[in-house]
Order: structure tokens, then sequence, then C-alpha cells
């Protein structure tokens, strides 16, 4: 018979035969320089997966039977053969979604979108007005993103999504999002922000207030049927009542990161040596790495729960992203650095002076560009799989 | 592009005939099977090996019943399959076949 969320996250720890959320960064290349890219992309990599590499991993995913992946970048519409490898998927029944940050959303590309039902869209944008947005994104990066939004509904594409990555800057404006996200006949999506890649450097002063993270987990509260959060804001859930989704780590047992030279990390947000897997041009394959990597065989054991065991929310955080612990200097078995509890500002105050993990590898631009007008860059693909509320699970 | 499945939550029946939806793709796991359907874009998730064999055995028998007795179902249980089928069709993973 059906499951229950509970059983299944136990189920779901020891790992499954193939992920269930699967983000593939295509490339390194990207016309934006978000001051929080999680895959601190900007110039493209000389080794990138090739067309053939690329089509040989979606012959691997349909194989697998990944229902679906989740494509970022970078900007992944700025591949020359991006179209043709979102049609490669399609035809051998791999579902694609895609972050952008709008810039090749043209009528005609919306068009043909509008009419697939493997294909969705979903456009990033971290303020709900200009000012907002570009500070992080930069310059004229909203009025794409509108414009590609506009473009998207004016196709007849319905339910396409607007992904926010909440911030102190934003986080006053999530009803905002919420009418804009309606006024395009799209879906709200909102993702924890992440000390990841170039986020790390300004994860302290973007990261969202103790008072406003509560007021989020308010806000998700109330409206998160209609709202998706890639499952990201489960360190929230010790407030009380378990928001929906999979209320856990996911990092190499439903989630990983392809990213774009082919390496295999446990998650999107952990980007650096210690969450390699390995690689997709490796003997065997992903599935290999999928189904045999040590890192993933090690994160699929029962976990401990560390200092956080004793901890009366633990059943509920789980002791937070795995990420996010990593990268501000914690220890894994730790508490988030953001826990609803305070034990992250204690944490981070017992490591003050300790150098926290470097994200790695680093694409940014060496020279910051200008940012122009009409060019923008996405930032992250967040998980973007709701593996679990309850019984039916919405992605995403 | 979403096409969701917005057909009302009918009452399930398991003495009339039913099928997976063709936009529903079945992956066999350890603790029984995921589903995906690429129409709504929504998983569930099956916990044993014997609903996973009554749902894909559903198309092969006149009634959803037939189906579950043919996979082992006991009387006793059928009620917890007929749960979960039931959820199945409000999540439109399943559908009615057109004539039983």
């Amino acid at each position: 018979m059906t499951a229950s969320p509970l059983p299944l996250v136990d189920q779901f720890a020891g790992g499954l035969a193939a992920p269930i959320c699967l983000t593939w960064e295509l490339t390194y290349a990207c016309n934006l320089s978000c001051v929080h890219c999680l895959s601190s992309s900007g110039r493209r990599d000389p080794g990138e997966l090739s067309t053939a590499e690329c089509e040989a991993l979606i012959d691997e995913f349909e194989r697998m039977q990944v229902f679906y992946v989740n494509i970022g970048g970078g900007e992944p519409t700025v591949r020359p053969d991006f179209w043709h490898l979102v049609d490669y998927a399609v035809a051998h029944r791999v579902g694609v979604k895609f972050s952008t940050n709008g810039i090749k959303i043209t009528p005609e590309v919306a068009r043909r979108l509008a009419g697939s039902d493997y294909v969705d869209v979903q456009i990033s944008l971290d303020g709900a007005t200009e000012q907002v947005n570009d500070a992080v994104r930069g310059t004229s990066s909203y009025r794409t993103a509108i414009r590609a939004a506009a473009t998207l509904a004016a196709a007849g594409f319905r339910g396409f999504k607007l992904s926010v990555v909440v911030t102190r800057h934003n986080a006053a404006q999530l009803d905002q999002f919420a009418e804009l996200a309606d006024q395009y006949g799209a879906q709200l999506r909102l993702t924890r922000l992440r000390p990841a890649g170039r986020g790390a450097a300004v994860w302290h002063e973007l990261r969202p207030t103790a008072g406003q993270q509560r007021a989020v987990y308010d806000w998700l509260t109330i409206h998160g049927e209609n709202v998706l959060t890639g499952d990201s804001f489960f360190h929230l859930s010790g407030y009380g009542q378990a928001l929906p989704g999979l209320n856990m780590c996911g990092a190499g047992r439903v989630v990983c990161l392809i990213d774009p030279v082919g390496d295999v990390y446990a998650c999107p947000f952990a980007i650096h040596d210690s969450f390699l897997a390995g690689n997709v041009r490796g003997d065997g394959g992903f599935a290999r790495v999928w189904r045999e990597s040590r890192l993933f065989a090690e994160l699929r054991r029962p976990q401990s729960g560390g200092a956080c065991a004793s901890c009366s929310a633990y059943d509920a955080c789980r002791g937070g992203c795995m990420a996010a612990k990593f990268f501000t200097g914690l220890p894994l078995d730790g508490p988030d650095p953001e826990c609803v509890r305070g034990h992250g500002e204690a944490a981070l105050a017992r490591v003050g002076g300790v150098t926290p993990p470097r994200p790695a590898p680093d694409h940014s631009r060496r020279n910051p560009v200008r940012v122009t007008i009409g060019r923008r860059r996405p930032p992250d693909r967040a998980c973007d799989s709701d593996p679990l509320a309850g019984f039916t699970a919405r992605t995403g | 592009m979403s096409t969701e499945a917005t057909r009302p939550a009918a009452a399930f029946d398991l003495d009339r005939a039913w099928c997976l939806d063709e936009r529903v793709a079945v992956r066999p796991e350890p603790f029984g099977a995921l589903l995906y359907h690429y129409g709504t874009r929504r998983l569930s998730f099956l916990k044993n090996p014997t609903v996973l064999t009554v749902v894909r055995s559903l198309a092969e028998h006149p009634t959803a019943r037939s189906a579950c007795e043919s996979a082992g179902v006991s009387a006793r249980s059928l009620p917890a399959y007929e749960r979960a089928l039931a959820t199945l069709a409000q999540s439109a993973m399943i559908r009615e076949r057109g004539e039983p």
C-alpha cells in the first residue's frame, strides 16, 4: 500500500536505485555574476561535457529511470546545444526543468516550451522589486526576468516557476513575490540562501535575520501548499510543525549534482572536493558513481545526530543542512548555522577564528564584468525536488 | 508546461477496470516503487512489492479487485489496498479504462 512520510524518510536515507532530484549544471558560463552564485559561475570550463557526452548521460538517465533532471548552470541556455539537449532528453523520456535568468526566452522559444508536457522552466528572481533584485543579480536582471515571465505567460505557458533565494533584503517581500507569480500564471518557489560558491563570501550579510527566519517559517506554514521550496527550509521545522516535504538532508541519498565537467557531488550546494563522489566519465558512468561511490555509501549510513542528538527538535530538523555547516566551518554532526534554537549562532561564535573551507572550483570572471543591458546570470538550482509530501509530492 | 490533470476526485470502485496513466513511469525501489507523473510532475510511493504488482497488472484485469486477488491480496487486507488505489486514482496516477 501507499506510504506515510515518516518511514519513507528512513527508506530514503538508505539510498535509492537512482536519484529523485538530480541537478545537472550544463555550463559554468553565465552572462550574469550574481553575488551569491552557488557554483561560482561566470566562465565556461574548457573541460565541459561535449554534446555527445551529454547525450550519453541522458541515455544513462533513461536506463536508470531518472524521471526528470533539473538543469542549471551557469546559464544553461547559453550553451549552443541547449535546445537540442532538451529535445533529446524529452525524446528519451527524461523530463527537464531548467533554471534560467530569462536571457534566451524569446516568444518563439516560449511557444515551443508551452507545447511540451515534459519541459518546465524556472526563472530566477531575487527581489520583488528591481532595486532589491539587481543589487544581488546585476543591473537590468530584474527586467530580463520579468520580460521572460511575461513572454512565457503570453505564450500560454502555465505554471512555470519563479524561483527566489530568500535573503535579508527580500524576506519582507514574500507576499509581493506571490502576487508576481499570480500575475504571470506562475508558481512561486522559495529556497534557502546557502553559503556555497560565491554565496559563502556574502552569506553573513545576506542571510535572513533570526526574526525574518521565523517570519518565513510562519509564512510557509500558511502558504506552503502552493509554494515550492525544494524542501530547503527543513531546518526551520525545529520551530514546531514540520513544513511540507522531505524533512531531511537528501545529499547523496535522493539528491546529487552533476557539474559541467561531469563531476558528481552530493548536492548542488556542496561543490567541494570533500563531497565529490566521482565523475561520469569514469568506468561505469554515472550509475556506478551513484550506486558505488564511497562517499555516497558513507552518507547513506545511519547518522548519529552528534551534538544535536539530545535536542528535542532533532527529529524535526535532523541537524539541518550539511553544506551550510561545512562552508561555515561547523562540524557536520552539529547544529545548522541557522539552527532555530540558536545553537548555530553559538557554534559559529566558537569557530569564529577558524577559516571555513573555501568553495571550489571557481569559475567567476577574473575581472568582474560590468553587467550590460540585456544580460544577466541565473543563480542557483536549488535542489528542486520536493520528494515526498505525505503520499504525493509536488516536484520542485 | 503543466497540464494538470484536473479531474474531480472520484470515488474509487474496485469493481471497475483501471490502468496506469500513460504519462506515469514506474521505478522499482528496494521499498517498493516510485511513480512519477509527467503531466502533473508529482511523485508517489508504493510501499511494498505487492502493491507494485497490483498497479502494474491493473490493465490486464477486468477489475481492480481481480488484480488484487491475483497478486495475492487477502480479503482482510483488501480495504488497505483499496485505499491505496483510491489515493492513486485521486492523484491521477491510475485511471479508469474505457469499458470494464
